[in-house]
């Protein structure tokens, strides 16, 4: 495989400078809201990069929202913004615990995950070809409608008899090994890598990858081409479906130590607007996807020790994520620095 | 149940308030030719903001004023990057609603002190001023009417209006008859975010009485498929928002009736707004037309 190191510089540049942007914005918030920028970096960034423990953590944490990005990245590659990982996830989530309750190993479950995911995924498919429905509404008023029939579920179908706190458990066979004992870090973080490459392989190595980023890139030319944009739409979600059900799949079956969705679902929710994050600081590419991923896994991480040992609410990495991504919204933002600077 | 009815259509009146504002805001940018789908974010950091400007001035219309003010800074910010900068119109959105996520969620824990919610003190809330024994009006109500209206008036009667549709509409020709396109676009754009703004703040000092970090729940993009199903017309946004508020209250309404409740869960009941607005939107499509330059920049050659 031949990868263009070039064509990668300026985009990478971009997407640090706008972490770094990030970072310093989150800081002059954090002064306004009067706590010390200093003392809660280095508590987030201690607890996160500091110990083993803490980048098992990172990973862990960037398992899910590598998954989701992919959805993300794939569906803007192909001209789509594809926002429905959320609601992907929680029915990702909760077929791998039906399924792996019926046949109690790994495969059923990330199967359960991949059929979750294209099933649902493939409702704004079919309302996008069939009804040109834009993909962003419907694919967040299913996001919305996701929650309450997932919330449904999860109290009414699956409750566990011996814990009203959570859902029935992935028994201990489906469950994915822990690769550090002690922490949460499990071989699921092995699949989201997995994902990304062969996402990768996919979009720029088969006739069908060729398919879905020229068509993203141009339609019309597509269809002079003799590539049908439908075609394109239909398999764009319908990765993006299998990469989100992936994500919630392996979060109940590589996540000690409930293995299990708690009652709120709070442990399987918010992985697919982060995911959005992540993928448009990684370039909507697969590869640099990974990366932004293990970022935003240790903002996620060391979001906690950030409360802890400097008493800042865990959100505030959310407002950092949040600057991040308006900041790689402008364009040309490094020949807008270098004007900013020589004045 | 003739009273059930009536005060359904009642909150209905209330509930339209938001996503009527909202989609007339983005009937004015998009009519320009600027797409924002950060109206979600703008909708929830406004409540946000307007809450704090009327518990600190103590007076519910500051913060409604505050809440129209928030909404005109992210409307700058929008305008600034996808007119001046002529970036892409959907990525700034995307990025106002995370940041959203993450400034309210942070903002009323560091803020208030309380985790995920706050209660919005009674004598800072907006005044009703029309009492039914079936529910009551906001003043509100009525200057979300009037604003429609006069809105529309503007956009089809006005040579203001005219030059806002030229910019969306044709752009180059719009320029060389000599208006000046970005500024146009850019005055739009703040202007829709501020309408967003305003239905923000009124959902927190006025009709909920409460910030939380779900508070917006998909209004935002309820309001855009609003404009769509109003194709881009005030006025029918008016009435369309009163269709959507309807099926909105209609859920709260159901989810508190217990007889229903044991028919029906109440999680399904919830997910009615958002699967009518799925349905409207599937139905009309094909059969609207939005703007010709809607969401494409405009590069003088």
């Amino acid at each position: 495989m031949r990868v263009d190191i070039k064509g990668f510089t300026k985009p990478l540049v971009e997407s640090l400078v706008a972490i770094v942007i990030g970072i310093l914005v989150g800081a002059i918030i954090l002064a306004f809201s009067g706590y010390s920028p200093a003392e809660a970096y280095i508590a987030l960034f201690n607890g996160a990069l500091g110990s083993k423990y803490g980048l098992a953590m990172t990973l862990s944490s960037a398992t899910p929202i590598i998954l989701t990005a992919l959805t993300f990245g794939i569906g803007a590659r192909t001209g789509l913004f594809n926002i429905g990982g959320e609601g992907t996830v929680y029915f990702g989530a909760i077929m791998a615990i039906i399924l792996t309750n019926l046949w109690g190993n790994v495969l059923m479950g990330l199967f359960g995950g991949i059929l979750a995911g294209m099933a649902w995924m493939a409702i704004p498919a079919i309302l996008k070809v069939l009804r040109g429905v834009n993909e962003v509404v419907s694919t967040i008023m299913l996001n919305w409608m996701a929650y309450f029939i997932a919330l449904y579920i999860v109290l009414q179908k699956i409750p566990n008899p011996e814990d009203p706190n959570k859902t029935l458990a992935v028994p201990v066979s489906a469950r994915f090994p822990i690769i550090m004992k002690g922490t949460e870090l499990s071989w699921a973080f092995a699949i989201s890598v997995i994902a990304a490459l062969i996402t990768y392989y996919i979009l720029w190595h088969t006739e069908l990858g060729y398919e879905l980023r020229v068509s993203g890139y141009n339609e019309r030319a597509a269809r002079y081409g003799g590539i049908n944009p439908k075609k394109a739409i239909i398999w764009s979600f319908l990765l993006g479906g299998i990469m989100s059900g992936l994500a919630g799949a392996t979060e109940v079956m590589g996540r000690p130590p409930s293995y299990a969705i708690s009652q709120g679902m709070a442990n399987i929710y918010g992985y697919g607007f982060d995911g959005i994050g992540v993928s448009l600081v990684g370039r909507n590419h697969p590869l640099g996807i990974i990366f932004s991923g293990i970022f935003f896994g240790m903002l996620r991480a060391g979001a906690t020790s950030m409360q802890i040992e400097a008493g800042v609410p865990l959100e505030m990495v959310k407002v950092v994520q949040g600057v991040i991504v308006v900041t790689i919204a402008i364009p040309g933002l490094l020949d807008l620095l270098k004007k900013v600077v020589r004045r | 149940m003739i009273e059930a009815v009536i005060s359904i259509l009642i909150g209905a009146l209330t509930a339209m308030v938001p996503l009527v504002l909202t989609s007339v805001g983005a009937t004015v940018s998009e009519r320009a030719g600027v797409v924002n789908i950060g109206y979600e974010g703008i909708i929830l950091m406004s409540a946000f903001f307007g809450a704090i400007f009327a518990e600190i001035t103590g007076n519910p219309w500051i913060g409604l004023i505050g809440g129209a003010f928030v909404g005109m800074l992210l409307g700058m910010l929008h305008g600034f990057i996808t007119v001046y900068l002529k970036g892409d119109h959907v990525i700034p959105g995307i990025g106002v609603n995370l940041l959203a996520l993450g400034v309210v969620a942070f903002g009323i824990t560091a803020y208030w002190g309380t985790a995920g919610q706050h209660q919005v003190p009674t004598n800072v809330r907006v005044a009703p001023i029309i009492n039914t024994p079936y529910g009551s009006l906001s003043p509100m109500v009525l200057i979300t009417i009037a604003i429609a209206i006069l809105t529309h008036w503007v956009l089809f009667r006005t040579p203001l209006g005219l030059r806002i549709r030229a910019v969306g509409e044709n752009p180059e020709a719009a320029d060389a008859l000599g208006i000046n396109v970005e500024r146009y676009r850019f005055l739009a754009t703040v202007y829709g975010a501020m309408l967003a703004g305003l239905g923000g703040a009124f959902m927190s000092v006025d009709w909920l009485g409460t910030v939380t970090k779900q508070l917006s729940a998909g209004r935002g993009f309820i309001a855009l498929a609003n404009m769509v199903f109003s194709g881009w017309n005030p006025l029918r946004a008016l009435l369309g928002g009163f269709i959507f508020g309807f099926f909105d209250n209609l859920s709260v309404w159901v989810r508190t009736n217990p007889e229903i409740q044991r028919i029906v869960p109440w999680q399904f009941v919830a997910t009615l707004p958002y699967l009518v607005t799925l349905i409207i939107v599937a139905g009309i499509i094909g059969k609207v037309r939005p703007p010709k330059a809607d969401g494409k920049p405009y590069k003088r050659e």
